[in-house]
């Protein structure tokens, strides 16, 4: 990722994108941050928002137009919050002292006509910047034009007060100038270095300059220049928040021109403008609007207050309010493709995104709720595979998935054969390794049923699809298992392959699409099977896997399976495309077991009905997690030792294993009447585990056929230590990058273990 | 990792296989092309190290995540 690719992917995530009153008040007044400070009773900070973005806000606090109000998100609930108002109410109470601190003199004079709002904007602006400034008003007192407002509303000692303030700020005041007359405009251009007319409240009618066709002085409505390079004017306006912006961009232009530099550069969102910001107003209900008990006084405090807090504080966050991953990390996109891009970038020091990159379900569920269509899986999956490139991969990251990867590819899952008595297969069924390892007995049933129902040969593949090398960002080793199925696949033939995982659905997809593939669903819907089980009291949820939030058919073809057998089903609020990951998706489960086990909790508590699933891995997952959930092929294929299939327990890694090698074995004993591989010496070796260390062993991912190795190690070598108070032994032996360690006792012919734990860095000795 | 990772009772393990009771000295240990030196009990004959699960899960751990992140 180059800073381009970085600037158009933050460019995407809209959650910094400014509200709809920023974006339309011409000053750009935070009315998001002004709302929650009085909201909260923050007066001084609320006042310390006006006086930043407005100019003389005791003056335009108090008369402001708000354009704002017309573009308030809050109008389409109940009303437009009366920012104006707020404003009021706000510059009523005495301003939080500031320092006035002087600004050492740039040598050059600014002349300013007219003292209403504009020139007087102006004047502050470029009084702060250091110019000697000098404000000529035809009437007797400064800012003579403002004591005209009436002063209930704007009382005249707060005209004298922001008067006296840019006093001492160093504008210089000269009252009773004729500033329409032509001597007035000579003098300007002889003696000062640039001019500025206020046309809220001069004419200019004694200038030589281009004019409109209603005779109006030309100036460009951005730069307020007029033909002549050091005469800017506007502010043809009656609205005082127009007039003040008008100043205010007046002043930037003097101060470029002054400088000699560009008057327009990065000027784009100056004045109002379209704010790219998504707000949901999904669950927002509708709030009237506050009035005041005497509306000619404003609000008071109170008023004020209720009123700020209809505020619906404008912002995206579409994304972050439906993933516990993105919440997780306490910001959002935008803020997360800057910490990707800068892990990526880093050559020494902490790589403080790695966890950020590999936590991440790959569930693609941010993109299909985001306005902009942001993905963070494309994110992650892309920075994934950098890491790898550059050997910059936490090892601990996925290395127990790969492994376990490794086993369903090696000798003791993976076959590929014709129906038994075939010499050729139409398809081949290809359960893929989850649905192996959670339900060996249910694969077999499905596998007969499928046999029984197509003709001209149905074939079995034993496998993996390759998903778990994809999620890790190995490009080379799920490559290299796109092209070991490619093969298996070519060598039957090329049957149309029955899927029966939605993981392997989306990778056959997305990778193999050479492949005519079906899901199993779809051939259970032409082949019913019947159903064995009697339908449940109370509807089902249906829980859609992740991997199917693009699989709009599947979804429907599992649903109207659910519905011909007379299954009641309840939709969940996050369903179909909207579907959450049950926590296992993207390898979330390995790299950060803490969140995949609060995403898995969060996504049962959905509901309080059971639910079904039609991924092993997502019915497997939320059991772990105590959610009583059946599979679809529990409904179809029941398996007699669960009477109950919805309490079913997750098999644990290692009976994974054991399932997956169990199932070829009996597979190829029943079916093909081949007998099964020789079994290595390591695994005759009898261990005895109680439930609760096998059940740290699997939170530990620590699989029994790892310590039957470190025991054969122990035993053999006798490289073991002993405790002799409590007879046990306890030995290490690292059969990859992990070292795995066991407290056992020798009993009979069995090992009892006591405990095991593991860890990755090397003892090299003393 | 210094001597504060061994605990007293991680020294009532002995070495099987030469008889002897362990020791507490100065240990190599090396991760993602890292090495290093700890204080772990040992064999003093034939130098078998003993991590302990304390170890292993504590100061171990956090040390392969920090140079996991380096």
């Amino acid at each position: 990722m180059d800073q381009n690719e970085l600037r158009e992917l933050e460019s995407r995530c809209i959650q910094e994108e400014p509200p709809w009153c920023t974006a339309a008040c011409p000053l750009h007044v935070d009315g998001r941050a002004f709302a929650a400070h009085i909201g909260e009773g923050r007066w001084e900070d609320a006042w310390k928002v006006l006086r930043r973005y407005m100019p003389l806000p005791g003056i335009l606090g108090r008369i402001c137009d708000a354009p704002c109000e017309d573009s308030c998100k809050r109008s389409e609930a109940g009303g437009a919050i009366r920012v104006g108002a707020l404003e009021r109410a706000c510059v009523q109470i005495d301003p939080p002292e500031i320092r006035i601190l002087p600004m050492p003199s740039k040598g050059k004079r600014v002349a300013l006509a007219g003292s209403g709002l504009s020139s007087l904007t102006a004047a502050g602006d470029l009084a702060g910047k250091g110019y000697a400034v000098t404000v000529f008003e035809s009437g007797r007192r400064p800012g003579a034009p403002l004591y005209n407002w009436d002063p209930a509303l704007l009382p005249p000692e707060v005209i004298d007060d922001e008067v006296d303030a840019l006093t001492r700020k160093g504008v210089c005041f000269e009252t009773g100038t004729d500033v329409e007359s032509s001597a007035f405009a000579d003098h300007c251009l002889d003696a000062f270095d640039a001019v500025y007319l206020g046309l809220d409240t001069v004419s200019g009618r004694s200038w030589d300059l281009q004019r409109n066709d209603d005779g109006t002085i030309r100036a460009d409505t951005r730069t307020c220049q007029t033909n002549h390079a050091t005469v800017f004017a506007g502010a043809l306006s009656s609205s005082p928040v127009w007039q003040a912006a008008y100043g205010r961009w007046a002043a930037i232009s003097i101060d470029r021109f002054l400088q000699g530099v560009s008057l327009t550069a990065g000027r784009d969102r100056e004045g109002p403008f379209e704010t790219r910001l998504f707000t949901s107003l999904a669950d927002v209900s509708p709030l009237p609007v506050v009035s005041a008990a005497d509306e000619s006084a404003g609000y008071t405090r109170s008023e004020a207050q209720a009123e700020a807090r209809r505020c619906l504080q404008c912002e995206c966050m579409e994304c972050v309010k439906v993933c516990a991953y993105l919440e997780k990390f306490r910001a959002y996109p935008k803020k997360y493709a800057r910490e990707v891009y800068n892990n990526l970038s880093i050559v020494m020091g902490e790589h403080k995104a790695n966890r950020l990159i590999n936590s991440c379900s790959l569930c693609g569920l941010c993109q299909q709720v985001c306005p902009n269509d942001f993905a963070m899986q494309d994110l992650c999956l892309q920075a994934r595979r950098a890491m790898v490139d550059n050997v910059k991969m936490p090892p601990s990251a996925h290395e127990f998935a790969l492994m376990d990867m490794a086993f369903s590819k090696s000798e003791r899952f993976s076959m590929a054969r014709h129906q038994p008595g075939h010499e050729t297969s139409a398809y081949v069924f290809f359960p893929g390794c989850q649905l192996c390892a959670s339900a060996p007995a249910q694969v077999e049933s499905v596998y007969d049923h499928l046999q029984s129902n197509l003709a001209a040969g149905v074939g079995l593949m034993l496998g993996c699809c390759g998903a778990p090398a994809h999620w890790a960002g190995q490009r080379n080793l799920f490559e290299a298992q796109a092209a070991h199925i490619q093969n298996q696949w070519e060598a039957l033939g090329g049957p149309k392959m029955i899927l029966g995982c939605s993981s392997c659905v989306r990778m056959f997809k997305d990778h193999l699409h050479q492949i005519p593939a079906v899901t199993l669903w779809s051939v259970l819907e032409t082949h019913p099977p019947t159903a064995a089980v009697s339908r449940p009291a109370s509807p089902l949820a249906i829980h859609d896997p992740c991997t199917a939030r693009h699989e709009a058919e599947m979804r429907d073809c599992v649903r109207r399976l659910m519905d011909r057998s007379g299954l009641e089903i309840e939709e969940l609020s996050l369903g179909r495309e909207y579907t959450e990951c049950c926590g296992f998706g993207g390898l979330m489960q390995n790299a950060n077991p803490e969140l995949a086990g609060a995403v898995a909790k969060a996504r049962a508590g959905r509901s309080d009905s059971d639910y079904i699933a039609y991924c092993a891995m997502c019915r497997d997952n939320l059991a772990a997690r105590g959610k009583r959930v059946i599979h679809l092929l529990d409904f179809y294929f029941p398996d007699a030792r669960f009477p109950d299939p919805a309490a079913r327990p997750r098999p644990d890694w290692t009976q994974r294993q054991e399932n997956r090698a169990r199932l070829k074995d009996r597979l190829l004993q029943n079916l093909w009447h081949e007998a099964s591989a020789t079994m290595e010496s390591h695994r005759t070796i009898r261990l005895e585990i109680s439930p609760e260390v096998a059940e740290q062993m699997d939170r530990r991912r620590i699989l029994v056929e790892d310590l039957q190795k470190v025991i054969q190690y122990a035993e053999t070598s006798g490289e073991r230590f002993s405790h002799p108070s409590s007879g046990r032994y306890k030995a290490a032996y690292a059969p990859y990058k992990v070292t795995f360690w066991v407290e056992y006792i020798p009993t009979g012919d069995r090992y009892v273990v006591h405990n095991a734990y593991a860890h990755r860095m090397e003892v090299i000795g003393p | 990792m210094k001597s504060d990772n061994v605990r007293p009772e991680d020294l009532q393990w002995r070495c099987d296989k030469c008889d002897s009771d362990l020791v507490v000295g100065s240990i190599n240990v090396a991760y993602m092309g890292n090495r290093f030196t700890a204080d772990l009990p040992h064999c003093p004959d034939c130098g078998r190290v003993l991590i302990s699960e304390h170890v292993a899960l504590g100061k171990m751990a956090e040390v392969e995540q920090l140079l996991e992140d380096k």
